[in-house]
């Protein structure tokens, strides 16, 4: 049996989706910018998906909402935008981000960083949440930005957007949430709190790959970060990716129309998961369920190195996800759960499953029969549970 | 780099048959008790090296023959990731029937190549190599146990990278030898950081005591203090290989220690103006000051005089053009 349970990384494309997208390969690829009824025939289809699109959002027609290639982009579209606009001109010296953003807001802020900016990396609790009050705490009248995901990717911690929007607004500081893990998962109105831009991408909502998106609030225009031919309204040049808006608007819609069936019924399986697993003898799960996306469970099994796990797990064909340091390419240890910080032994433990409304409760059961038996298995060969004579100095364990 | 840089591996895919076999099988997994170890007329050794906490973690049990100093059964258990668990199953299969001795010599890379399914290709992709370390210090850590000795005493040299085994003195000698100034040519001529990559700066998988990037400035700062003793005279850089203003600070200090005092006696001084590479000769131009410049023997004997100094201490071809 195969199952896929890492849909926080990317998500299957839904059928309709794909559907939807086909025309746009061979029979109609006109350039919706040429002057000819090639091109025309694509209009009444983009329209289509952006209003979709616009719809998914609660946005008003008078906001932007820009379609750009991926998350990756939008993110770093707002810090450097903020950071020409902002920084270099010296009218503000600093941004606010959380310790847990997603590389794409990282690596970006420690960019603008080493030009100049002073960033505040705020820290998460020890369940993994953000307090909004730290955000108050760290406003001075030189910050021009606040930067915080709306759901985290590993834990599925959702983070006090609304508040932190407010506080923003009160203190007249721009607000930016990367909302890529929010879409299809919760409910997402920009209209409903302050909010200057929100990022989201298709595919993890079972859109293609290759979309992503950014909303601006009217008033609050960046500068492009990508110049050229003056597509979507000169904010974003570069040819538009007809095909892939398309998918992105069907996906979209189809995300709000399941939005009722993600949190309630994906809930009730990953819930009922993890109900079984934690019954397992030393076994964690730091984010409390209701300050949590309703399809993600980030467990730790003590003992049990990540990446052990995810081998486990790939051999029978389950496709799960670990930020442990043996795992990762560039060997950094899950910044998440050294973030967390409760408990050093279970730094590499961690492992995630990732549900979407395509997961079965036959494939639940199944993956919850092999995981029992990964456990068992990797336990025995684990050093933490391991023989030591009496009198035995260890110091392989905090335990 | 280039096209192999630009879309990620699965590590696993990399892993040799044998790696893959053992992670799956561990064939020396287990425990060896007091009782077991009594049983056998052996003493028991239990050592630990890691932590759970880094990430990687190990515990080696040997029953060692107390005459013979033969290892006569070698168990493992561990916290880590495939290459962690079928090194230290390597690890544990080699110790057998070794002595404490001989175990000791036991490195990571022959562990590496012992789990190679041909000898060409490496067991492991590159960033795994640092999971199969741990394997050879739980050795070290086990033979200091029995011998009652401390485990640094059978490391001779300190090791800068320990995926491939790189000393200290071997990194400053080839870094000084071929002149190296970049990770990347580090990695060339030795391998050291070529793996787990955490030798190269603070901030990788491992913190260490010093780095490759240390080493390279340090080497950096030697030729830099180099360069400037030889501009104040020391000789050691070439003056034809000096830059412009290296040229004119040693050319200035030969003139400090040797003329100018004796120049200022007379009520003068001089000033170098220029110098300029002229085919193989250096002219370096000079105005006298004060009492010089009306002097008969500024532009014979004194003019001689400083250019004979500057050639012996600098270079035969420097001509001195008064203006």
């Amino acid at each position: 049996m195969k199952v896929y349970l890492d849909n926080n990384a990317t998500t299957i494309v839904d059928p309709q989706v794909k559907a939807v997208m086909d025309p746009f390969f061979v029979e109609k690829y006109g350039n919706p910018n040429s002057l000819h009824a090639y091109a025309g025939e694509t209009h009444p289809h983009l329209k289509t998906a952006m209003e979709k699109i616009y719809a998914g959002l609660h946005a008003p027609k008078e906001d932007l909402v820009v379609i750009t290639s991926c998350a990756t982009e939008s993110n770093n579209w707002v810090l450097k935008s903020i950071y020409f606009e902002y920084i270099l001109t010296g009218r503000k010296n600093h941004i606010i981000v959380s310790e847990v953003e997603h590389p794409s807001v990282m690596a970006t802020a420690k960019f603008i960083e080493s030009m100049g900016c002073r960033v505040t990396y705020l820290p998460i609790n020890h369940e993994g949440l953000i307090e909004a009050q730290s955000v108050r705490d760290n406003i001075t009248s030189k910050t021009a930005l606040v930067s915080i995901m709306w759901a985290n990717n590993e834990t599925g911690a959702i983070f006090p957007v609304e508040e932190i929007g407010q506080i923003c607004e009160d203190n007249r500081v721009l607000f930016h949430t990367d909302a890529v893990q929010a879409i299809g998962k919760l409910p997402v109105d920009v209209q409903s709190f302050p909010v200057d831009y929100l990022t989201f991408s298709a595919h993890k909502f079972h859109g293609p790959k290759g979309v992503g998106g950014l909303y601006i609030k009217k008033g609050r225009e960046l500068m492009p970060l990508l110049h050229g031919g003056s597509q979507m309204g000169g904010y974003r040049s570069g040819t538009l990716n007809v095909a892939g808006i398309v998918g992105m608007g069907k996906a979209m819609e189809q995300a709000i129309d399941s939005l009722d069936y993600e949190m309630e019924d994906v809930k009730e399986m990953r819930d009922a998961f993890e109900d079984e697993l934690l019954k397992i003898k030393d076994t964690f799960v730091v984010t409390p369920r209701e300050n949590r996306t309703p399809n993600t469970t980030l467990i730790s099994f003590r003992g049990i190195e990540g990446e052990s796990m995810l081998w486990d797990m790939n051999r029978a064909g389950i496709g799960a996800s670990t930020g442990s340091a043996c795992a990762s390419e560039d060997l950094e240890a899950n910044s998440v759960m050294e973030a967390i910080g409760a408990d050093d032994d279970l730094a590499h433990t961690a492992i995630r499953f990732s549900l979407s409304r395509y997961t079965t409760q036959e494939e639940m059961d199944y993956t919850l029969d092999v995981v029992k038996k990964a456990v068992k298995r990797l336990r025995a060969i684990s050093s933490s549970y391991a023989y030591a004579p009496e009198g035995h100095e260890s110091g392989l364990s905090a335990h | 780099m280039g096209f192999d840089s630009l879309i990620g591996g699965t590590i696993w895919d990399q892993y040799s048959q044998k790696v893959t076999d053992l992670m799956n099988n561990p064939q020396n997994m287990g425990e060896i008790t007091q009782e077991q170890a009594d049983e056998m007329g052996a003493t028991l050794i239990v050592a630990d090296f890691g932590a759970e906490s880094c990430g990687d973690a190990v515990r080696l049990y040997w029953a060692v023959h107390p005459k013979s100093d033969v290892i006569m059964h070698s168990k493992f258990k561990s916290f880590g990731c495939g290459t962690a668990i079928a090194s230290s199953d390597t690890m544990a299969e080699l110790c057998k029937g070794k002595t404490v001795d001989e175990a000791v010599k036991i490195t990571n890379i022959d562990v590496e190549m012992a789990m190679r399914d041909d000898p060409d290709t490496p067991a492991v992709p590159p960033q795994k190599m640092h999971c199969s370390v741990m394997a050879y210090d739980v050795i070290k850590k086990a033979a200091a146990q029995y011998k009652g000795v401390d485990m640094e005493s059978f490391e001779s040299e300190v090791i800068v990278c320990e995926c491939a085994r790189v000393s200290l003195s071997t990194l400053k000698e080839v870094i000084r030898l071929n002149d190296l100034t970049t990770i990347e040519q580090i990695a060339d001529y030795t391998k050291a950081g070529a793996f787990c990559k955490s030798c190269i700066r603070p901030g990788g998988h491992e913190a260490k005591d010093i780095y490759l990037v240390d080493l390279l400035a340090e080497y950096e700062k030697e030729k830099m203090a180099a360069t400037a003793d030889s501009s104040a005279g020391g000789g050691a850089v070439d003056f034809a290989q000096m830059t412009i203003f290296q040229k004119l600070k040693a050319v200035d200090k030969v003139i400090d220690d040797n003329i100018r005092q004796m120049l200022i006696m007379d009520g003068g001084d001089m000033e170098i103006i220029d110098i300029k590479e002229n085919g193989a000769h250096f002219d370096i131009y000079i105005r006298y000051l004060g009492a010089c410049s009306g002097c008969a023997s500024s532009s014979t004997g004194t003019l001689y005089a400083i250019e004979n100094i500057l050639q012996q201490k600098l270079d035969e071809n420097i001509r001195v053009l008064p203006i």
